[in-house]
């Protein structure tokens, strides 16, 4: 919690992975604990595999819908490099949880700029509380990348100290019913993960 | 019962349950979930319309039948309904009418950050500005009650951080039927000059008897605190005071113009600093610097983009002799920030298997000069495409290559406008005209992928379905352009390159005006991809003849070129390019 009493998590990752879905499950989670809850999303051109930024802010009185940079508590990352690109939003003594997949800018993919190596480490050393975690190889387990969102927020959750029931409670209500089981089984996955 | 809502969604909200029985709009971000979220209302009648001004027109007769309106865009789509604003105001509404100007400073998806606070001065309308969700669904009913009482459309203005961010509302029940008969009168809604002058004399009545209004109206109201400092503050900027100063006094504006002058004045004499925060212009500034007060504002914040909690901190505290008012916990550095390593950008991109990416390929490889509009394809500006030389406003690629080719007779031939399928229809036809009437000999492209894709895939008159997804009537787009008097129509599948060139280079050497329909639908709405390609590495001579295409399923490496099937949707276009015939599709690799 920041002195104000407000919970800041930064959900950052590329256009398409779902971030939203997640910022909408995490919402929900806080919507039952009784919070106060403000959201901020950016939809339009910036969703064309473009770098997004999702905000979530709870708390007894939530005013603002944006985290000022270095305040956010915990940063959660669908991607490396986009972790890295974020990074100083965290505050000191922050959590950063990163999926540990990298998604190569088209810069990157025409030769032009170099996907910078080792950003887990550089992170890491930064960054003391650092969880990386494969969530896509566990979404495949699932039988779905896509679902690699939600397992994610497995990971989230658990790190918040969230009631499980009141986190299947949020996803029966946020995901579409035909791929609520699916995402059940991402959300274990996460949960349970080694991190 | 209390639900988490964006603006939008409390804003289709707030016109459901204050009985809002005819809507339209054209999509704009950050505007478009309004009536995509009004539409699934009972008894709400909502529309697309072909652009801003219909669906401003359709919203002036609604309201002078009697029935209460709401008319949503985005904020340079009041510059399209402008024309029908202004006179709108001159004859006054029936039924309640509320303008939503869904404003974008920061320019998240627009193409310029006006403050359309500017344009309810302008036409003389009332202006609300919204701080949070509940907000935005409150005032829909205010301003439509402020709409009825003053006889006077009314703009709800909302900014992305609004729009899209998800707060708290307090739902209620729709409040039974308001619609009105409607009373032929003349006087008041035939502006010839005659009767027009006369309705200016009650235009300048009506804003008088508003500033009578606003300066005891609930929306616009003293949080005193601390008087050491004052803040005139409104819409989101508030949300940031209320975190960054806690403890001053706030004077919260909900309705902007016109602004309550003896409320600021005994605000202002209360408090011993004067500070007005506002995004963009100095829009409530200087209308309280002609009172004759000397607030800070402009002089300390900037006129360009957003606000934030920490420049209100900073900015605060490097003039205030109150700084024990100023919360400096947002100034506590956070992580420091990664500079051993470059951290690459990420622009958006055309997704895999996107059909405009072909088209500009071929324009790149044929050196055109290429007027742009506005929609996905104006990625095709970016590298390594880079097939665009400019991008105005929505439709204003066909009048410039027009321009352009009457500026250089001698560029015949390498001029040519891309246009998507909605934007033509929103504003394209008359610029087409124009070319056919005044002897152009431009081509243009119109890049028809059967939806307005940027906004999110929105129906449109070439769809074949309405806003509420019914079927209906479908533009032919190639009868149209016919019937604009365009004799040459040709049309391309943009899978194609070698036909798409030809095709190209012989339409643009014409003498004539040509239009090319370049037709696939988006890639997002294509549920069952193709098969993806696989690529060869040891036929593969890594030429990197396919990686102009930019496409994000390819990548280069040091050897061979690597496709990554998650990603491609299999539309052949780098096979079209390999020279070596490494890429193949997947089942027809053999040993």
């Amino acid at each position: 919690m920041a002195s104000s009493g407000v919970t800041n998590i930064l959900i950052v990752g590329v256009g398409g992975q779902g971030t939203i879905l997640a910022s909408r499950i995490l919402s929900s989670l806080a919507q039952q604990e009784g919070h106060d809850v403000k959201v901020s999303e950016i939809h339009g051109m910036a969703q064309r595999g473009g770098s997004v930024v999702t905000q979530v802010r709870m708390g007894k009185k939530v005013f603002s819908p944006l985290i000022a940079e270095g305040q956010a508590d915990i940063i959660l990352s669908f991607e490396r490099l986009e972790a890295l690109r974020w990074m100083q939003y965290l505050k000191n003594g922050g959590t950063m949880i990163i999926n540990d997949q990298a998604i190569e800018p088209v810069p990157v993919l025409l030769g032009l700029q170099e996907y910078p190596g080792n950003i887990i480490d550089r992170i890491r050393s930064r960054i003391p509380d650092t969880i990386a975690i494969d969530a896509l190889a566990l979404a495949r387990k699932c039988g779905n990348d896509k679902s690699s969102n939600v397992v994610l927020m497995g990971v989230l959750a658990r790190k918040m100290g969230f009631a499980k029931e009141k986190c299947i409670k949020s996803l029966e209500e946020k995901v579409p019913a035909k791929f609520l089981e699916l995402n059940k089984q991402a959300f274990e996955e996460g949960w349970n993960a080694e991190i | 019962m209390k639900e988490l809502l964006t603006g939008n969604e409390a804003i289709a909200r707030g016109a459901y349950e204050s009985g809002v029985t005819v809507a339209a709009a054209y999509p704009g971000t950050p505007s478009t979930e309004i009536l995509e979220n009004l539409v699934r209302y009972p008894g709400v009648y909502a529309q697309w319309s072909p652009n801003e001004k219909v669906a401003l027109e359709v919203g002036a007769g609604a309201a002078i039948g009697g029935a209460r309106t709401l008319v949503t865009m985005k904020h340079v789509g009041v510059n399209v309904a402008a024309d029908p604003l202004f006179t709108l105001a001159y004859t006054g509404i029936n039924g309640g009418f509320v303008l939503v100007s869904a404003d974008d400073p920061g320019m998240h998806s627009s193409q310029n950050e006006q403050d359309n606070r500017a344009y309810a001065k302008f036409a003389k309308v009332p202006v609300l500005e919204p701080s949070s969700s509940q907000e935005c669904k409150d005032m829909v009913g205010l301003a439509l009650e402020i709409s009825e009482q003053f006889d006077t459309p009314v703009m709800l203005r909302t900014t992305t951080r609004i729009a899209h961010s998800q707060g708290f509302v307090e739902l209620g029940e729709r409040t039974g039927e308001h619609t009105k008969a409607y009373v032929k009168n003349a006087q008041k809604y035939v502006m010839i000059p005659a009767h027009a002058r006369g309705r200016h004399v009650v235009v300048e009545e009506r804003r008088k008897k508003l500033q009578a209004y606003v300066e005891t109206c609930p929306v616009n109201r003293v949080e005193w605190g601390d008087r050491g400092i004052g803040v005139i503050t409104s819409g989101v900027v508030y949300d940031y005071v209320k975190e960054v100063a806690p403890g001053v006094s706030i004077l919260k504006l909900g309705i902007t113009f016109p602004l309550p002058e003896q409320l600021i004045r005994e605000f202002a004499a209360e408090v011993k600093e004067l500070y007005v925060i506002e995004e963009l212009e100095p829009f409530m500034e200087e209308q309280i610097r002609v009172m004759g007060l000397e607030p800070v504002g402009k002089k300390i914040f900037p006129r360009i983009g957003e606000v934030s909690q920490k420049m209100i901190a900073e900015k605060l505290l490097s003039v205030t002799q109150f700084k024990d008012l100023i919360d400096k916990s947002v100034l506590v550095p956070g992580v420091e920030a990664e500079k051993d390593v470059q951290i690459p950008v990420r622009p958006p991109v055309m997704c895999p298997g996107c059909p405009h990416r072909g088209l500009f390929y071929i324009l790149n490889q044929l050196k055109m000069t290429v007027m742009g509009d506005i929609g996905c394809y104006t990625l095709g500006s970016l590298p390594p495409l880079e097939a665009m030389d400019t991008c105005i406003c929505m439709g204003a690629s066909i009048g410039s290559a027009l321009g352009m080719e009457k500026a250089h007779p001698e560029m015949h031939g390498r001029v040519v406008s891309v246009i998507g399928d909605s934007t033509f229809l929103h504003s394209g036809i008359t610029g087409l005209l124009d070319i056919a009437y005044n002897k152009g000999a431009t081509t243009t492209i119109i890049l028809d992928n059967s939806t307005t894709a940027m906004t999110g895939h929105q129906d449109h008159p070439a769809t074949g379905r309405t806003l509420s997804k019914e079927p209906t009537g479908k533009v032919d787009l190639a009868a149209l352009v016919r019937a604009l008097g365009i004799k040459r129509v040709a049309a391309a599948d943009p899978f194609d390159l070698d036909q798409l060139k030809k095709i190209v280079e012989e339409e643009a050497a014409a003498n004539e005006p040509s239009v090319i329909i370049v037709k696939r639908p988006c890639a997002l709405l294509i549920k069952q991809a193709d098969l993806p390609y696989t690529i060869e590495p040891e036929t593969c001579i890594n030429c990197k003849k396919c990686m102009k295409l930019g496409c994000p399923a390819l990548s280069a490496g040091a050897d061979s070129v690597a496709v990554n099937s998650a990603l491609c949707t299999g539309c052949a276009l780098c096979a079209q390019l390999c020279p070596s015939g490494a890429l193949k599709k997947e089942g027809e690799v053999i040993g």
